[in-house]
């Protein structure tokens, strides 16, 4: 099984050697592919310089979308079995990863997402705010694909070769992808899962969501979300059954 | 002294001004500033000035059969929504272009890590 890890970047020069490093120490063996969305600063050299990771440098910003899209195109390219997205801002924990791989591994689920919210627990904290709007993404989406989806702005996820097939093309191209990629998925007839995953406070650097723009957000998503749930099943995919 | 007022001019000031349009737009195409396909709009809308500058009481017919009681009004009707018509257009472009660029983006990043990775091997 030839595993990716894909860990979009943008100005994580804060973290990143960090997060390679971690990743390396859990498993050598996974491949680790950095999308570098066009940062300002020296992400791209900083991954080059530890000789862990490949790094793709896309030329415009693309957003977190077109970044995530990017790593499913070379793992698409290079014939990988599973992706694993992992956030460049030392958010996920890399021991968490084998976590998500073994309903994946197992052929239980084609897409496995890690959920801060299955079990009470104290890793991490987030704002209320937030913690409101992560609850009406969870409505919302569990009343569109009638499966209850606690976390649905989760970014740490792992896929099998039938979903890297269908999200290559497919991803959603909006800044916050998550909420509508499981509406899609569930859409599409792929099996979800959650699965319970630790997760950290952002090391460094700043959240992209503060504020006003999280209301922004809010509506913004919720939108894309409606109109993939209006769309239905995604016309000209046919689901291959291996 | 006083000028008389004649409706006349204005209307043979707007059937000149139509086709100078519907001219400015085909020379536009010809000398390929300007797509066939995002001009259609822009070609109706002319054609559009020209048949009111023409048949001037059509504008009467028309704002009486959409129900205005003051025909001048519907013109600004017709305006307004051929311009909205266009500009919704222009996002249907710029969606599309925007599609293209983020796949040209992608593209290259993935191409240029490629090459890179075969120039290592050899």
């Amino acid at each position: 099984m030839k595993i990716l890890i894909v860990v979009p970047a943008y100005n994580e020069s804060e973290n990143i050697v960090g997060v390679i490093d971690s990743l390396r120490a859990v498993n050598p063996e996974w491949d680790i592919v950095v999308i570098n969305d066009c940062s300002t600063d020296n992400t791209a050299s900083l991954v080059d310089s530890t000789n862990k990771a490949t790094v793709i440098s896309l030329p415009c910003n693309l957003g977190i979308g077109g970044a995530v899209q990017t790593g499913f195109k070379y793992a698409k390219a290079k014939n990988y079995d599973i992706v694993v997205k992992f956030d460049g801002d030392g958010q996920h924990i890399s021991t968490e990863i084998n976590k998500i791989l073994t309903p994946i591994l197992s052929n239980e689920s084609d897409v496995v997402i890690g959920s801060r919210f299955l079990e009470v627990h104290d890793g991490f904290k987030s704002t209320f705010l937030r913690l409101i709007g992560i609850k009406i993404f969870s409505i919302v989406n569990s009343f569109l694909i009638h499966q209850k989806i606690t976390d649905n702005t989760s970014g740490f996820r792992a896929y099998n070769r039938r979903a890297i097939d269908f999200l290559h093309i497919h991803y959603p191209s909006f800044d916050y992808p998550e909420p509508e990629e499981v509406i899609l998925l569930g859409k599409n007839g792929f099996r979800l899962k959650e699965i319970f995953t630790e997760m950290q406070q952002r090391l460094g650097g700043r959240s992209s969501i503060t504020g006003l723009k999280s209301i922004y957000y809010m509506i913004k998503v919720l939108l894309a979300v409606c109109i993939v749930a209006i769309r239905g099943k995604t016309p000209h995919y046919q689901r291959h059954d291996s | 002294m006083s000028i008389e007022l004649d409706i006349h001019r204005f209307q043979y000031l707007s059937i000149i001004c139509s086709i100078l349009f519907i001219f400015f737009i085909i020379e536009s195409i010809r000398r390929e500033r300007i797509t066939e396909a995002y001009s259609l709009l822009w070609l109706f809308m002319g054609g559009l000035f020209l048949f009111f500058s023409i048949w001037r009481e059509g504008l009467n017919v028309f704002s009486t059969l959409i129900g205005i009681a003051y025909p001048p009004a519907a013109l600004f009707v017709i305006l307004i929504v051929s311009i909205i018509l266009i500009l919704i257009q222009f996002s249907i472009v710029i969606t599309n272009q925007s599609k293209n660029v983020r796949n040209l983006t992608q593209e290259i990043g993935i191409l240029k890590t490629l090459l890179e990775e075969k120039g290592q091997k050899q």
